[in-house]
């Protein structure tokens, strides 16, 4: 954090265009303390300046931002991630948080949302768009009924609790956190806290049917 | 691999005109082959030796050391099958590297995961007293011929159920279709029952007579033994096991071709990305400059057109009718968006091909989109589908205007009406929540037919 109080962050995307609207759309909210077009700056920079949060673009020769956060991660445990992506394509938003980025929204956020988003993840908490969330259903629901799971099974980190499941279908239904928590009638915070259990559970989950999903999904 | 040739080319020419230094072309064409061997040796210096992934047969074994050693991949297997006719220990070596080696592109291997398989070692070593019951029959029947494969057929049969139980998806997918192909081999049609008949009568013969030609010595020249011995052995498996082996070979040519065309696939989803769908959402942040915009676009125009007269294919995806539930989905995002031009923001869960319900529920939905898009005044709607085992719902939501439900207007009133009826005609229901304000939501729902996927 800044003296002001406000997170610092650092923006990695191999477009320039697109780092100069991001950067203009951040304004005043937050400090942002460098960018990078590519990987090894990147990873350079970001272990000199030790930015709150890194916004980072899932695609980009090199590795793309996997490679940021799987070279920074174990260093720096402090630095936090938010995927910002035009790919819609779950294999590299899943492989991004499971790297270890705290969420994933889309480039075509809205300015004050991508706010919101920056000082979620800043201040701890997980940021799930619809669509994370759409992914996230989608892996863990071709589960586990009907099919035997392969290897150990782990039913506290490879299985979605009912109320999970239903947090996250309101996400992808469009819901923001506090129209969750008004339609469930929970608190905001019980909200955030079973997104970050979400996150974690698709972070630690070793379930072959994920990395399966992802790869047949690619395959479409 | 082309620096090697073409710097000899170079020197031959320079040779041409010093005839002194001839000899010195030969020296480069030696130079030239240790360059090549000092390449593989690098090679083999940071590179493991690993399993081939699209060079196989079997496991990818003879691909891998081909590579590794630089020669000719059926040279390696040749050597590979010779050795294993020779002494049963080659099928056994077979079976370890498989477990052993890591398949390319990968560290983790397959002996590595079985160590924590506890069921698989079990099994494992369940077969060791059977060993010691064959090696005991066999020496007390004098029969030196199943004490000296006995020992290997085990190993390879332990390495086997190690590398089925721990291999990756896809390779246990490659065992389970071969043995299916296998167990298929005698129970197609009548006629090719019979032939298989034949076929295993002629190779279980050929095969009997090999092996006794070897360990009895029927022959008069002893020298003859071991070469008629192995050929008529080698006959038999080929009458014997010939059409499976066909028959694998077929899979793993389609398999690879497969892999191909989804690799390809990748590349240009990987190429579009890159391209167009980043000026797209370019274009959507500087919506508010249309001069930026014109520009984002024709720039986008040219890269595109310069791409497609590289002469790729400019690919499938989309082309076909919508056939399932998500691609009916992104039908209406796309027709939406285009007709009102309001973002819609549409995930799906799950799929199904369509039916005549289904078909009611996307008609329904995109009614419901259409409304959103045009009378509630928001920028974008959320469409949601997920498709469980026993049932389908959709949500379309947006945050605009909304409405009172108690005092709606007379044409809204019919559009919610012609929702609800398609709906209830096709057994499903249509839940309608609106807030003044605050906007509305659309839940639809349909009961899945029970018996479908």
């Amino acid at each position: 954090m800044t003296p002001t109080g406000v997170p610092t962050v650092f923006l990695v995307d191999d477009h320039h265009l697109f780092r100069a609207g991001v950067r203009s759309e951040l304004g005043d909210a937050v400090d942002v303390v460098g960018e990078a077009d590519e990987v090894p700056a990147a990873i350079e920079l970001i272990s000199e300046r030790l930015p709150d949060v890194v916004l980072l673009d899932v695609h980009m020769p090199g590795g793309g931002g996997k490679a940021v956060i799987e070279a920074i991660k174990p260093a720096y445990p402090g630095v936090k991630f938010l995927a910002l992506s035009v790919s819609d394509a779950p294999e590299d938003v899943i492989g991004v948080i499971r790297a270890g980025a705290r969420g994933y929204v889309t480039k075509t956020i809205s300015g004050p949302e991508l706010i919101d988003a920056v000082l979620r993840v800043a201040g701890g908490d997980a940021v799930f768009s619809s669509r994370l969330a759409g992914f996230v259903l989608d892996a863990f629901a071709s589960m586990p009924t009907d099919v035997e799971p392969l290897g150990p099974f782990d039913p506290e980190l490879d299985q979605l609790s009912p109320r999970e499941r239903e947090v996250l279908r309101l996400i992808a239904r469009g819901y923001t956190y506090k129209e969750i928590a008004r339609e469930l009638t929970i608190s905001i915070k019980t909200v955030e806290s079973h997104v970050s259990a979400v996150l974690r559970k698709l972070q630690l989950s070793t379930r072959h049917q994920l990395t399966r999903w992802a790869t047949e999904r690619r395959l479409i | 691999m082309v620096a090697g040739p073409e710097r000899r080319d170079h020197r031959y020419i320079a040779d041409q005109f010093n005839p002194w230094q001839q000899q010195h072309y030969f020296d480069d064409r030696r130079a030239d082959r240790a360059y090549r061997r000092g390449r593989y040796g690098r090679h083999r210096g940071h590179g493991r030796l690993q399993r081939s992934r699209d060079n196989r047969m079997i496991a990818g074994v003879a691909g891998g050391l081909a590579a590794r050693l630089g020669r000719d991949v059926t040279v390696v297997r040749i050597v590979l099958v010779l050795f294993g006719l020779v002494s049963g220990f080659g099928a056994a070596v077979y079976v370890l590297a498989w477990l052993f080696l890591p398949v390319e592109g990968s560290t983790e291997t397959i002996g590595a995961r079985a160590l924590s398989d506890r069921q698989g070692i079990t099994i494992v070593l369940a077969l060791i007293p059977a060993l010691v019951v064959i090696l005991l029959v066999a020496s007390a029947l004098h029969a030196n011929f199943v004490s000296s494969w006995g020992t290997p057929l085990l190993v390879s049969a332990a390495g086997l159920v190690l590398v089925a139980r721990n291999a990756d998806e896809d390779e246990r997918a490659f065992l389970v279709n071969s043995v299916k192909a296998l167990l298929q081999l005698g129970s197609e049609s009548r006629q090719s029952r019979r032939s298989f008949i034949a076929r295993l009568g002629a190779g279980v013969v050929l095969f009997a007579l090999g092996v006794f030609v070897i360990s009895d010595g029927a022959l008069s020249r002893s020298w003859l033994r071991p070469v008629v011995g192995t050929l008529l052995i080698v006959a038999g498996t080929v009458v014997l096991l010939g059409p499976w082996w066909f028959r694998l070979a077929l899979d793993l040519v389609h398999e690879r071709q497969a892999r191909i065309r989804a690799e390809e696939r990748a590349d240009m989803a990987a190429r579009v990305h890159d391209s167009v769908l980043q000026t797209l959402a370019l274009i959507q942040r500087s919506a508010d400059h249309p001069q930026e915009v014109a520009k984002l676009a024709r720039a986008q125009e040219r890269e595109l057109r310069s791409w497609l007269f590289e002469g790729r294919a400019p690919g499938s995806f989309g082309a076909e009718g919508a056939a399932t539930l998500s691609a009916g989905v992104e039908q209406i995002e796309r027709e939406v968006e285009a007709a009102h031009g309001v973002a819609v923001d549409a995930v799906t869960v799950g799929d199904a091909p369509l039916d005549d319900e289904l078909r009611a529920l996307l008609e329904a939905g995109r009614e419901a989109t259409v409304n959103a898009a045009k009378w509630s005044g928001a920028n974008s709607v959320s469409i949601y589908v997920e498709a469980e085992p026993k049932r389908v719902s959709m949500f379309v939501r947006d945050r605009g205007a909304g409405f009172d439900s108690d005092a709606i207007a007379g044409d809204r009133q019919g559009i919610a009406e012609s929702i609800r009826g398609r709906m209830q005609r096709h057994g499903g229901t249509a839940v309608i929540r609106s807030v003044p304000g605050e906007g509305t939501e659309v839940e639809l729902s349909v009961p899945r037919r029970p018996g479908r996927p």
